[in-house]
């Protein structure tokens, strides 16, 4: 068999899965929400792909993305300005057909002139509610070597009745086919889980993209996963490593405390496959006369207060005699003297005068919106 | 067909800095790690960026490796122009031959074509190698408004000091007198930061005689600047008041990091309207251990912090283990300190590893002469092994 060159178009869906941490997605989408002490959830799919060798990447978008695209920009920071490929944002309306969608097969109808465009041969599909290091030229290969129409990366994973209410669940044979799909199933314990990331070639892609707009089909879970298991060949890709799902604020905060844990944070952030995102150009985190244990800590923060078991983005100031305990404090946010917080979440530039005391719990952290001064 | 720019900086670059020993044995001065996350060279280019400056020529010569692709397309600093932007400038073959720079005006003499395609008014000439902000708009501004044809910044130091610097005495309107170089009977004590800057047309003129001259020196205060002044031409001093620092000796590195621990703080890099730019490493957050204590301490992204760290600064990528003890020090991009080892009072390389139970420098206390005391040094990529001990004013350039 004669070689082919192998030619990989990342999609991104930056907002699918808005719904589920709509407090955070009020006036950004999915692929903008902080994550991790200097993250925005896009860059984990985005950075998976650059490092598996996918240099051109489109971002699909609905409404809510001016912090997408400021985030993002030319998308230099993922080494992505390129003159060949590189990095496309993918507004509505950008294209003849794309307005506002109604689901993923709706989008890429919508896209499909830049899809057309691309001299890809595979393309792989991926959302932002998945927090991962994935090396995606292996789903590739999964994919070509088992002569899949299309691919679905999986993990197992022991999910509550309100997880699984937000999950595709698969069922798969014993070659690894996917011939069971059930959407937010009302059901718990161990299961194969979707990572709502795909591979298909270009090809099929085209022809079921186009079958389904033909029927007025626009939601790819229920009318393909679902609906034609038996006709297509859906194999099932498992990602055996570091992944956390965000189904809701309670998975948001437990994912973030999850990269406390020092091994954990390993298997996340590997020296070979590094997370890009934006420079914010801003000096290094300073501690004065503190005490901070247990933290990840944003670059320009300043600390004066104690500290505990927190992630702290960029820009955080806590001030003297402040106690901040199992929180996450976004970009900017201000925690004034003497403060008492513990189990919140305060989105960016979120300000808290001296001596208040703001207290939720570990399973319903206290949240606090944009801008709010308390 | 360019067009012109008003201002054109020219920054001195290509120093070794000798008297940072291990520390410039691979790299120039300029491009030595400070505070955190800079080098050396970020001040004064972010000086210019901040000042509307957007052409700039860097002047490299010793180990320029390091700091070439630092400087890269200029992109972290915004001199990524379409025109103009920041050029790494090294010595370079003509049809004439081949020289290394002579002197500080003999580099930019060889690089006068390079000024001349952005036909500029003025030259502003700068150092690579001070900690310092500074809005070089407001010294053009001046230069302007005086009619001057050479315009020098002054610090005013002590009298101690002053026999260090070239040292300028002025009349009452500010212009200079007199400038004697490195004075032993300093007449006053106005201190030429390096910083000038000239009406281009009188600068080309005097480094084309300097040149001819062939004096040895071809430098900007021993030669070019006297014989400006022996002309009568109208010279003036721009005082500067503010924060700034020669990082040309290992304590003199150290205390300028250590300033920044200072609670008034003496130059804020914190000011979101005069920000100081870098090239950032791509790292995971600082991630700060259960065990860890830390205080009065300045660290950047990547580092992982399980030890007890006090009045130091820890670069990109730091791991310190837990049980080891960091005091008082600086520790450059990513080495990592064992367990059990203790650092005080030391500079401690890039990349180093600095093993288990060693011990590097010691406090002020400690000697029983403060004349054998100094600050430690590990040079870079160094790894020191399980219980070594590295004494005050040592410099270590080999694995031990």
């Amino acid at each position: 068999m004669a070689a082919t060159k192998r030619k990989i178009l990342g999609l991104i869906f930056s907002d699918m899965h808005d719904a589920v941490i709509s407090d955070l997605t009020k006036e950004r989408t999915m692929g903008s929400v902080l994550f991790g002490g200097r993250y925005r959830l896009i860059d984990f799919p985005l950075s998976g792909m650059v490092n598996s060798g996918i240099h051109e990447v489109g971002v699909i978008t609905k409404s809510n993305y001016q912090s997408l695209l400021d985030h993002l920009g030319s998308g230099r920071e993922w080494d992505l300005a390129r003159k060949k490929g590189g990095l496309h944002l993918l507004p509505p309306f950008s294209h003849v057909a794309s307005g506002i969608y109604r689901g993923r097969l709706e989008a890429l109808y919508g896209v499909w002139s830049f899809i057309g465009h691309s001299d890809a041969n595979y393309v792989v599909l991926s959302d932002c509610d998945v927090i991962a290091n994935m090396d995606y030229s292996k789903v590739v290969e999964h994919h070509i070597s088992t002569g899949a129409d299309i691919t679905s990366v999986y993990a197992n994973d022991n999910l509550s009745v309100e997880q699984a209410q937000s999950s595709t669940v698969f069922g798969l044979n014993d070659e690894g086919r996917i011939v069971d799909v059930l959407l937010n199933p009302h059901i718990s314990g161990s299961c194969n889980v979707s990572l709502n990331t795909f591979v298909l070639s270009k090809e099929f892609l085209k022809n079921i993209v186009l079958e389904a707009a033909s029927r007025s089909l626009y939601r790819f879970e229920l009318s393909i996963l679902q609906a034609r298991a038996g006709d297509y060949k859906i194999m099932g890709y498992c990602h055996d490593d570091y992944f956390s799902r965000i189904t809701s604020m309670y998975d948001y905060y437990n994912s973030n405390m999850r990269l406390l844990d020092g091994a954990e944070r390993k298997k996340l952030f590997k020296t070979n496959s590094p997370i890009y995102t934006k420079v914010r150009d801003n000096p290094p985190a300073k501690f004065e006369e503190c005490s901070v244990k247990n933290s990840l800590i944003g670059d320009g923060s300043i600390i004066e207060g104690t500290v505990e078991n927190c992630v702290l983005f960029r820009g955080v100031r806590v001030k003297k005699g402040a106690v901040v305990k199992d929180s996450i404090l976004m970009q900017d946010t201000v925690i004034g003297a003497n403060c008492d917080i513990s189990c919140v979440i305060t989105d960016k530039n979120v300000k808290v005068s001296d001596k208040r005391m703001l207290t939720g719990s570990k399973n319903y952290p206290l949240f606090l919106g944009k801008g709010a001064e308390i | 067909m360019y067009t012109k720019k008003e201002c054109v900086a020219m920054l001195l670059a290509g120093g070794q800095g000798s008297r940072l020993y291990a520390l410039t044995q691979d790299m120039a001065k300029p491009a030595v790690p400070y505070g955190g996350k800079y080098r050396i060279i970020d001040f004064a280019l972010s000086n210019c960026t901040n000042s509307g400056i957007d052409t700039v020529g860097v002047l490299t010569q010793y180990q320029p490796l390091v700091l070439h692709e630092y400087v890269g397309n200029g992109q972290p600093w915004d001199l990524d122009k379409l025109y103009g932007g920041v050029h790494a400038l090294p010595p370079y073959q003509t049809a004439l031959g081949a020289s290394w720079y002579e002197g500080t005006a003999n580099a930019i003499y060889q690089n006068m074509s390079f000024i001349e395609r952005y036909s500029p008014e003025y030259v502003i000439v700068l150092g690579g190698d001070h900690i310092y902000k500074m809005d070089y708009s407001l010294m053009v501004a001046e230069h302007k408004n005086k009619e001057a044809d050479c315009t020098i910044a002054v610090l005013d130091v002590s009298k101690e000091e002053a026999s260090r610097f070239g040292i300028m005495t002025c009349n009452e309107e500010g212009r200079v007198v007199d400038f004697t170089e490195k004075p032993k009977e300093p007449k006053s004590t106005l201190a030429s930061m390096g910083i000038y800057v000239f009406t281009w047309d009188k600068l080309k003129k005097y480094l084309i005689e300097n040149e001819n001259a062939n004096t040895g020196s071809k430098d900007f205060g021993k030669d070019i600047i006297p014989a400006m002044l022996a002309d009568k031409q109208r010279m003036y001093a721009y005082a500067f008041d503010g924060y700034w620092k020669d990082v040309g000796t290992l304590d003199s590195l150290w205390e300028a990091n250590m300033d920044l621990l200072n609670p008034n703080l003496p130059i804020n890099l914190y000011d979101p309207g005069w920000k100081m730019y870098s090239r950032s490493p791509v790292m995971p957050p600082l991630n700060i251990g259960p065990g860890a204590e830390i205080n009065n301490s300045m660290v950047n992204d990547g580092c992982d912090i399980n030890g007890k760290v006090t009045f130091s600064i820890l670069f990109d990528g730091v791991t310190i283990e837990e049980g080891a003890t960091v005091n008082y020090s600086i520790v450059m991009p990513g080495s990592v300190i064992k367990s059990g080892a203790v650092v005080e009072f030391a500079i401690v390389g890039q990349d180093c590893v600095v093993g288990s139970d060693s011990h590097i420098g010691a406090t002020p206390d400690a000697s029983k002469n403060i004349e054998d005391w100094g600050i430690a040094v590990i040079g870079h990529s160094i790894e020191v092994s399980k219980n070594a001990k590295v004494a005050p004013k040592e410099i270590i350039s080999e694995n031990i």
